[in-house]
Order: C-alpha cells, then structure tokens, then sequence
C-alpha cells in the first residue's frame, strides 16, 4: 500500500480501522507506564512533588504546537496537492489540539501556583500560548460558519498557514524576551539539563500522549469522512424528493391539458 | 506503595485529574460522533440512498 493508496477515503477507512485497535492498545500500555514512572519519580530539590506536573504539562505544551504544525502541512495539502484527505485531517486535529493547549495552560497555571507565586503572568511564554488557544478556537468557529466543507477547508487553510507563524514565537520566546517561564530544557543546545529520573518519565509521557494524538486523530478522521458521506447522501435524496416532486406535477398538468 | 505528594498535592490532584477528565471528553465525544454517524448513514442506506459507488461506508471492518 502506497501514500497514494491512503488518499481515498474507502481505503484509509479499512486500513485504519485495522490499525487503530493496535494504536489503542499501544496509547494505554505507554500511558499505564508513565503514569506509574511519574507517580514513582523522586521529588526536585527545588519544585518537591510538584515536579509531577511536569510529566503531564510538558507532553500537552509540546503537542499544542505540534498539532498545528500537522494542521499546517494538512493546509499545504489543501491549497497546493489538493490531496482528499487534508482537510478532513486538519478539520479533525483541530479540536484535539485545542484541548492539548487548555491543558498546557491550566497544568501550567497549577503549577505556577506555588512554585511563582501566580496563576498568570503576561510574559510571551504564556501569552504567546494563549493566542495559540484563541486560534483553535478561532479555526473550529470558522469550520461551522461555513456550511460548504470545500470552502471551509480553503479559508481555515489560509488561517492556518498565517498562525503558523506563532510556533517560532512560542519556542524561543523564552529566549527572545525576559520571560518568568524557564528557559529550555529537554530540547536544547549541548543536551538536556534534566536528570535522567525526570528524563525518563517525561519522555515515556511525551510519547504516550503523542501516540494518544495520532489515535484520536485517526479516529476524528473517520468521524469527518462518515459525516461529508452523510451529508452528500442526504443533498443526493433531497435532490431525488425534488425530482420526484416535478415529475409529479408536469404529469398532473399534462393530465388535466 | 505510598506517594507523598508534599504541602502541594491539591495542585498536583487537580492537574492529573484536569488532564484525565478533558481526555476523557475527547474520546467520548470521539465515540458518540462515530456512532451518530454510522447510524445516520444506515438509516440512510435503509431508506434506499446509496453512493454511486455502491458501497456501504459502515460495512468496512
């Protein structure tokens, strides 16, 4: 089976629907373990137990920008290869990855609690992540105002190409600007600075919610193609009542001529 | 096992079950939407509209 073979919906319903049991089972497995590695982890020296936090917010603060960075190259897909499935694939990611950012926020704002002093700070760590979430919002408001999918897809594209220039913003603008967040620590020049008692958890995390993503993705995938069936069904038997309805009555006028 | 979870546990409680609970939602909503839409289709292959291609979307494994 090629990337070809995937473009038509029919197909990449069963291959999917072969694939994605597997997918479950994995998400769980990886899940179960991490959890179990984060419960297991010894506390910071600085942040106590509340290192805990970490191995669920940093997964959800990585996958927001991921998935719209998926988002993005379903939009290329749309505009430039016009490629079947890519905007069901960005309209499905959408409310997945806007989820993943209220996660990272909230975990984020729990956390700042008591290792800041503060729920909220406006630096551009934090507001450039909050725009993020106003974007999703923003994308999903726009899929539903437009009642025509094609067209949906084409202007939801656009917009997503142009957020996507908040992604560089949000990864170094710890660096860019004098930010209350930390500087990074997992994904940097020269290593990681974490010991591999948090390392090691974290990434089992990470990976477990990725794969968490990929699943429901797949999943909300099918869930869209299902549905524009529906709806083209359902226009295809309006169209037959309408038929049927001037058949019946350019029969009742020759009748009575 | 006991985890101690420090003067900060509440945070930590929240933050776990916040996390548990909207991914929670994600699948149900997930579940729900999938079932709502084969339904609606197999209603709509009952009533006699098929694709041109005449394939059933909700026959596939």
């Amino acid at each position: 089976m090629t990337l070809i073979d995937l473009a038509n919906p029919t197909r990449f319903l069963a291959l999917t629907a072969r694939v994605l049991p597997w997918l479950a089972a994995a998400t769980i497995i990886l899940l179960a373990i991490g959890l179990y590695q984060s419960a297991t982890a010894p506390d910071d020296y600085q942040q106590g137990a509340t290192v805990k936090i970490m191995f669920i917010h940093v997964p959800n603060a990585w996958l927001s920008m991921f998935v719209w960075g998926v988002m993005s190259l379903a939009s290329l897909g749309t505009l430039v290869w016009r490629h079947p499935l890519a905007d069901v694939a960005a309209k499905a990611a959408a409310p997945i990855g806007a989820a993943f950012t209220f996660l990272a926020l909230l975990t984020g704002s729990l956390w700042g609690r008591p290792m800041w002093g503060t729920y909220w700070e406006w630096d551009a760590r934090l507001t450039s992540v909050l725009i993020l979430f106003l974007m999703y919002l923003g994308l999903m408001a726009l899929w539903r105002a437009v009642d025509d999918p094609s067209r949906a897809a084409r202007a939801a594209a656009v917009l997503t190409l142009v957020g996507a220039i908040n992604l560089p913003i949000i990864k170094f603008s710890v660096d860019w600007w004098n930010t209350l967040h930390q500087p990074a620590s997992v994904m940097r020049m020269g290593g990681s600075s974490l010991d591999r008692s948090f390392l090691i958890p974290l990434l089992v995390m990470a990976i477990a919610f990725t794969l968490l993503f990929v699943t429901l993705h797949i999943a909300a995938m099918r869930n869209e193609i299902l549905r524009r069936r529906v709806r083209s069904l359902q226009m295809m038997q309006a169209s037959r009542v309408a038929f049927s309805g001037e058949v019946g009555a350019s029969k009742e006028v020759g009748a009575t001529s | 096992m006991s985890i101690s979870l420090g003067p900060y546990a509440s945070f930590i409680v929240t933050s776990y079950a916040a996390a548990a609970i909207v991914v929670g939602i994600l699948i149900g909503w997930i579940v729900l939407d999938y079932r709502s839409q084969t339904r609606r289709l197999r209603e709509l292959h009952r009533s006699g509209v098929t694709r041109r291609s005449g394939r059933n979307a909700t026959d596939t494994p």
